[in-house]
């Protein structure tokens, strides 16, 4: 609406003596009230469109949790179930698969789920402390720290010697650990990208074509590669006596071929969005940092880091959303195996419903939504938040 | 009143807009398919001349040939083998006939649920599959699939009786009823090399004796160490047959009628005992005795590693076969025999769980006091067509099925290693110049013939589980649980438990007494 609109508005009629009748002044009462939701009006389809998109699906698939498929003279038919699905992964048959195999952890493992308890107590007493209590933050932060204690204690007890890591294990190694390799080469890069090096463009180029291969393909490339007794890089484990041995047969060894090709695939993404932020940052501080007398380290750490702290936050938010969804690298790599060592949350759906268990596959998926909005929500609200606060 | 005015008319120039938009597709016009020039290579049977023929479409005025205009949408998996040879005949079809055949491909592992996905929400998109007929239960208990039996007997190019008993009564036929046309015959053998070894292995005890022997040797000559055995473990592929292979020798004896995946009474697994614990014994052994990426292997990658000299055993379906004698990719040719698979001295007490050695009365069908148990693994690609297709399509289907099974196309098919398809005819068996022109030797057809004419007609011959759902109990359980074993996730206790406590889940899950009156039906003991 334009400010000559508004400025002719419904007040003055006529001369502006008479007094308006009852019924103009509740037409127009009316044509306020639309003109208000005018927008929401014309937003409504679009709204609506989108919502049939991307909730109408989430509520089906729900649904099809919990639901058993059945091939039944003339079709299939769908046999509402429960919460069975969900059962299975968590106390059933499956849980072993899901979850891992429970062993008691070693010292270690004690030891790091001691300390991770005692920094979410530690970070619930700093909280209460600073006075701005709320009843929703409260809670917020106490399920958190519960949700954090509970992966910890899973994982120091699947991670054990005589334990086994489930799909939700690996799946959080592969985020995890990808996450910060590809975060911290990701920097390295792009520092370097940054300076005014003789042939910077071209390396530019380079190291963002990993991320234009199609994952099957980086995953094809990647079997190739670790393939000892074929591969390319035969002449070296043959020269090295390691013709013979595979590396991929063994489950840490096959993990950590995923991890490589994963980091390798999306290293890039880190590395472009990085240089970006390093290239825009203000010159003064630096400039007047260098005149002052700061190392390259003081310059980095105090005055480049912080700058690009928001950043980097909604980086790794956008990666750690991307990364619980990896399934083509150990598929065509590994086929999930050896056993199922390299197998992710999306693959585990995806072996199941190969089968056309639907029902049980959709739980996985809705398993895998809860732990990814769990952590996204968390990270959001808790570390993002801080960090762009600090910077 | 202007602002009404522009408001009202908003609101219905949006509603219209949304009108439009949903109604809009329905009133896109229809692809049209391009002119059809095709110009194929034909392998004509029995005389190896090759003939290049380039087909235009008929012009509308002149008589239409007998599909024209017809498109024949075929799914099947990746391949090359089954696709290839299905690609190669649509073109001379269509030439034929006018209809056009389409292929479409998907990986192994999806194949089973992308046809099933596609007949139940209706979308019919593919009106042949080529798939494994031990699927068949969940298709034709749905209805999805055309009832072919008065076809089948009525046809003369397919020429039905020429099909092998086993294929044609078994594989192709559901509760009476022949659903699907066999392209292919599979069972499982074991191939040696001739050059290195005289006597193939009796026994699983001797394969695992001669792969220790072998392994690490260097058996084609180029200075690199080699393997004793080769076989596909890789998960989520075809590998998990060949554990089946193994325990088949320990847990049936009794006959085809024993059955050796569930108990006939009481359907409880048989994967929880002294036998099967034994094959997973043999089996570990056997996967430390080949390729250091063995567990990653699938049976496209040891065809190769066979076919070009560096393994001294393998197990496999038919296609090392003429794959041996395919002089581009061959280093093997004549140096290959094919057995059938090795049997076991002791097999199962099905009443206390435990092994027992072979007597007259444990094992009526062995042979010098050795119980074999050959598995007929898969069952053979075969062709099915969707009920839901039109008429016309349908009628273009099947004869397309029935011109690629004929002889006259399959016999040569079967020659070649490529195609994978498998001998399954009668005549395919008895015609041997056939394989002496594609390349082999009159010894080595012979020999391999040989074996699959001995795991055929075995009286002890292992059928494949064909009751609903198994691609659950095979693929899901059986498949995890053996990769977890390989892989030392799980120990031999381990994992018999979890395939047994798998088996029993989705058996409950969808009735005890239906799944064991399928069982009992595939074994013919209710005939």
């Amino acid at each position: 609406m334009s400010v000559a609109d508004r400025t002719q508005g419904p007040t003055p009629r006529g001369s502006g003596l008479e007094p308006p009748s009852a019924l103009s002044r509740s037409l127009d009462a009316l044509a306020a009230r639309l003109n208000r939701r005018a927008g929401t009006a014309f937003l409504l389809p679009g709204v609506l469109v989108v919502l049939f998109l991307s909730i109408f699906p989430l509520i089906v698939s729900l649904y099809i949790s919990l639901v058993r498929l059945k091939f039944v003279k003339g079709g299939f038919e769908l046999t509402f179930v429960g919460f069975a699905n969900y059962a299975k992964l968590l106390v059933g048959i499956d849980h072993v698969h899901f979850l891992g195999l429970l062993a008691n952890p070693s010292p270690l493992g004690w030891l790091v789920f001691g300390l991770v308890v005692v920094s979410q107590v530690v970070l619930l007493v700093q909280y209460f402390r600073t006075g701005k209590v709320s009843v929703a933050g409260t809670v917020g932060r106490i399920v958190v720290a519960l949700g954090v204690s509970a992966g910890a204690w899973l994982i120091v007890h699947t991670l054990s010697p005589a334990g086994r890591p489930g799909t939700v294990v690996v799946t959080l190694l592969y985020v995890f650990v990808g996450i910060i390799v590809q975060y911290l080469l990701g920097l390295g890069l792009a520092l370097l990208c940054a300076q005014h090096l003789p042939g910077r463009r071209f390396f530019r180029v380079v190291f963002l074509l990993p991320m234009m291969i199609t994952p099957v393909g980086v995953a094809y490339l990647f079997r190739m590669l670790t393939d000892t007794s074929k591969g390319p890089f035969y002449p070296i484990w043959n020269a090295l006596g390691l013709a013979n041995t595979s590396w991929v047969t063994n489950p840490w060894g096959a993990r950590a071929a995923v991890m490589i090709g994963d980091i390798w695939q999306w290293t890039p993404f880190m590395f472009i969005v990085l240089v970006a932020a390093l290239e825009s940052q203000s010159v003064e501080p630096v400039e007047a940092a260098v005149v002052d007398g700061a190392s390259r380290w003081q310059i980095f750490w105090e005055i480049t880091l912080p700058e690009i702290l928001p950043v980097s936050s909604t980086l790794i938010l956008i990666r750690l959303i991307e990364a619980f969804k990896i399934v083509d690298l150990p598929n065509v790599m590994t086929n999930g195996g050896p056993g199922t060592a390299t197998e992710s949350l999306t693959l585990h759906a995806y072996t199941i419903w190969r089968t056309l268990d639907i029902g049980g596959s959709a739980a996985v998926a809705y398993m895998l939504l809860l732990i990814v909005t769990f952590i996204g929500v968390a990270y959001a609200n808790l570390i993002r938040q801080r960090l762009v606060e600090r910077a | 009143m202007k602002r009404h005015l522009a408001l009202t008319l908003g609101l219905l120039v949006a509603l219209s807009l949304i009108v439009t938009a949903c109604g809009g597709a329905t009133a896109s016009p229809a692809p049209t398919s391009p002119p059809q020039v095709v110009e194929v290579t034909r392998i004509v049977a029995g005389t190896p001349e090759t003939v290049t023929l380039q087909v235009t479409a008929p012009p509308p005025t002149e008589a239409p040939m007998k599909y024209a205009g017809v498109t024949v949408n075929v799914l099947t998996f990746t391949g090359p083998q089954i696709a290839e040879p299905l690609q190669r005949h649509g073109p001379e079809f269509e030439a034929l006939t006018g209809a056009h055949i389409n292929v479409n491909i998907v990986p192994f592992s999806d194949l089973y649920q992308k046809a099933l996905t596609d007949f139940a929400t209706g979308t019919n998109s593919y009106d042949i599959i080529v798939f494994d007929p031990q699927w068949m239960g969940d298709y034709v208990s749905a209805g999805y699939l055309e009832d072919l039996t008065d076809k089948v007997k009525s046809d003369k190019t397919i020429e039905w009786d020429d099909i092998g008993p086993f294929f044609r009564d078994f594989s192709a036929t559901y509760e009476g009823r022949v659903y699907t046309i066999p392209l292919d015959g599979d069972f499982h053998m074991i191939y040696y090399r001739t050059d290195l070894i005289k006597e193939p292995p009796k026994t699983w005890d001797d394969y695992v004796a001669l792969a220790t022997q072998f392994q690490g040797k260097d058996l084609n000559g180029d200075g690199k160490a080699d393997y004793g055995s080769c076989i596909a473990m890789a998960r989520s592929q075809q590998s998990y047959w060949f554990i089946s292979s193994v325990a088949s020798a320990f847990i049936q004896s009794q006959g085809t009628g024993q059955g050796a995946f569930f108990t006939t009474d009481t359907m409880q697994p048989l994967v929880n005992n002294d036998a099967f614990g034994k094959a997973l014994d043999i089996y570990k052994t056997i996967s430390t005795l080949g390729p250091p990426d063995q567990l990653n292997l699938n049976v496209g990658d040891t065809r190769g590693l066979f076919t070009s000299g560096r393994c001294a055993l393998s197990m496999d379906w038919g296609d090392i076969g003429p794959l041996a004698t395919d002089k581009t990719t061959s280093t093997v040719i004549d140096k290959v025999g094919a057995a059938v698979l090795p049997g076991s001295k002791e097999v199962l007490d099905r009443a206390t769980g435990k092994l027992v050695p072979c007597d007259e009365k444990t094992c009526p069908y062995a042979i010098d006091g050795v119980n074999h148990a050959p598995f007929a693994a898969f069952g053979g690609w075969s062709g099915a067509i969707n009920k839901a297709s039109k008429d016309e399509v349908k009628a273009a289907a099947f004869d397309f099925l029935a011109y690629v099974s004929a002889p006259a196309q399959s016999n040569v098919d079967v020659t070649i290693g490529k195609t994978g398809f498998n001998p399954y005819r009668t005549s395919q068996f008895l015609n041997r110049e056939q394989w002496v022109e594609s390349g082999m030797s009159a010894v080595a057809a012979s020999n391999y013939l040989g074996a699959i004419e001995a795991s055929l007609n075995s009286p002890n011959m292992v059928l494949d589980l064909r009751i609903p759902q198994n691609q659950y109990y095979q693929q899901t359980v059986l498949d995890t649980a053996i990769a977890q074993f390989l892989a030392g996730e799980l120990d031999k206790a381990a994992t018999m438990k979890q395939i047994e406590d798998g088996w029993n889940a989705k058996t409950d899950e969808l009735g005890r007494d239906t799944q064991l009156a399928a069982y009992k039906a595939t074994l013919g003991v209710t005939k």
